[in-house]
């Protein structure tokens, strides 16, 4: 009860998402509600790779692997496991399902590599997303290249965007706990911290199973949401466009993430009409932000601090 | 309080500690001076357990082992490292870093108690507490590590080269502050390069040469002895 009370304003946002949605699907076209989705979805992946990359500072290319392995468990978990089930019992079922696989996975990843750095740790993650990724075009159970289909349309507006509120309020309160400045510190400087009696490898791995979690509910939301997933839509470049969604919001900045997910995913389809040539107006743009802005859009700063104005960001 | 016996450590083929044995009693303030690359600092982080030594062993309070220990083990049972050049969490403010020196405190009314001993050791950390730590000026920066490492109330603390790039009047400052923080009870191991000053504020001392202890005396001992004056002092 008493915990209810005290997150009463979370779960009643979580809860308008379901009205919202109703409101939307009656006045937007599908198209842009679908954008819309997808900006859900890519919001998720980006808040939690921030946690990974921009707050505890290990540099993971591996999200795109992670997300298949949410997709893969949780489509293969409705198609095989809940059919049949109520949406309202299934869905809940097949998100745990994504998210935990693909947590166990960043555990399994994480224990041998985290003891690795910068280079060295995107290079093994890029890997192991790659490896995720050939296991499954070569897995006939799943479909292999033909790809997997049939999934129920379990996700929808409101329940991508109920886990995207879920994921930000996870990730902000934990990272923003007394505790949480550990992440940062694991960032700012690994000795240092170790010094000062924090558990270095605790926190790299919390943040590395948490993100991979995230990004395997997101994986799950999004094959429920086509109802057809392939490999194809999780390859290197995905894990890249999560990272640039990241990189561009500022690293270590939450808001930033969402920020920079919405901007580039809607540009994508914005700019859809030039055809192969929207790819180079979107590296100008990447290159004129990291010219004029280093730090990315908000630094480290939220925007709820309004210091991402001065110029203390650009660093 | 801390006993060191007969320590190796190897980074890969390099042999940095050749059999080290030292002892540092409850209340001293113990020096170990060295030329570059005598391995004071490797003696440090084998202490602290960043580094894991290959062979030897290091007693804490007489009883427990602690040379396999993981570094925030270590920072448990009392003993904190400040690792040489101030290595402050640049992007975080003064006091955020001081809530991070109490990361294994739970209890709030001695954390506060804690920041208030800071900033009277340290006035100018007061003043500047909003501040992020990277925009300190390097004296300012070793005070802030040396009040980060009190945080998590040390009984054995473990001094990097607090003198490492300083002018001299800031060195005088951090010198006077260590003697403060000794009376107030809390044991020091200090490693310096500045064997002037570290020997004079010093009990005991010991000289270390290519990972071997050459030499141990009482500080005052030291500081006049031929041998020391001709290779550290410059005489």
């Amino acid at each position: 009860m008493e915990l209810l009370k005290r997150n009463a304003v979370p779960l009643l946002l979580v809860a308008a998402q379901w009205p919202v949605g109703w409101l939307l699907s009656q006045t937007v076209n599908s198209y842009y509600l679908q954008i819309i989705v997808y900006i859900g979805i890519n919001a998720m992946l980006a808040v939690s790779l921030n946690l990974i990359n921009g707050i505890t500072g290990q540099f993971s290319l591996g999200h795109a692997g992670f997300m298949a392995v949410g997709a893969y468990v949780s489509a293969a978990c409705s198609l095989f496991l809940v059919n049949g089930w109520p949406a309202a019992l299934a869905l809940p079922a097949i998100l745990l399902a994504g998210g935990l696989a693909a947590a166990l996975a960043g555990l399994v990843v994480g224990l041998p590599t985290l003891r690795l750095r910068g280079d060295y740790l995107a290079i093994t993650t890029l890997g192991f997303g790659e490896i995720i990724r050939v296991v499954i075009l070569n897995t006939a159970a799943v479909g292999g290249a033909r790809g997997l289909g049939g999934m129920p349309p379990l996700s929808d507006f409101a329940s991508v965007y109920a886990c995207t509120i879920v994921c930000v309020l996870v990730i902000w309160r934990l990272v923003h706990s007394p505790l949480g400045k550990a992440f940062t510190a694991v960032r700012e400087d690994e000795i240092a911290a170790a010094a000062m009696g924090i558990d270095t490898t605790r926190y790299k791995i919390t943040a590395f199973v948490l993100g991979a979690f995230w990004a395997g509910v997101a994986g799950a939301l999004f094959a429920h949401f086509i109802g057809y997933i392939h490999t194809n839509s999780f390859t290197f470049l995905k894990s890249v466009e999560v990272v640039v969604m990241v990189v561009l919001g500022g690293m270590g900045s939450i808001s930033g993430a969402i920020i920079a997910a919405a901007v580039l995913t809607v540009l994508t389809e914005a700019l859809r009409f030039l055809a192969d040539y929207r790819m180079i107006i979107y590296s100008v743009l990447l290159i004129v932000m990291m010219l004029t802005r280093p730090g990315g859009l908000l630094g480290r700063h939220e925007i709820t601090q309004w210091r991402f104005w001065s110029s203390r960001t650009a660093r | 309080m801390l006993t060191i016996r007969n320590l190796h450590v190897r980074y890969g083929a390099v042999h940095a500690l050749q059999g080290v044995s030292l002892t540092v009693a409850a209340g001293e303030i113990v020096t170990l001076i060295g030329s570059n690359g005598a391995g004071k600092s490797t003696l440090l982080r084998a202490i602290s357990g960043l580094h894991r030594p290959s062979a030897g062993e290091i007693l804490w309070k007489g009883a427990a082992q602690i040379e396999t220990l993981a570094p925030h083990r270590i920072v448990a049972l009392g003993l904190c490292h400040v690792p040489e050049g101030r290595q402050v969490f640049a992007n975080l403010t003064v006091r955020e870093n001081l809530d991070l020196g109490a990361y294994q405190r739970k209890d709030k009314a001695e954390i506060r108690e804690g920041i208030e001993r800071a900033y009277t050791l340290f006035p100018i950390l007061k003043e500047r507490q909003q501040q992020l730590s990277g925009t300190l000026s390097g004296g300012e920066q070793q005070m802030l590590a040396i009040a980060r490492a009190l945080m998590a109330r040390p009984e054995l603390l473990l001094l990097d080269e607090p003198s490492l790039g300083l002018a001299p009047l800031v060195v005088q400052t951090i010198f006077k502050v260590i003697q403060e923080i000794n009376a107030q009870g809390t044991t020091i191991l200090l490693v310096e390069q500045n064997a002037h000053m570290a020997l004079r504020i010093a009990q005991r001392g010991y000289v270390l040469q290519t990972g071997k202890i050459v030499l141990e005396d009482s500080g005052k001992n030291l500081l006049n002895s031929p041998e020391v004056r001709a290779a550290y002092l410059g005489d």
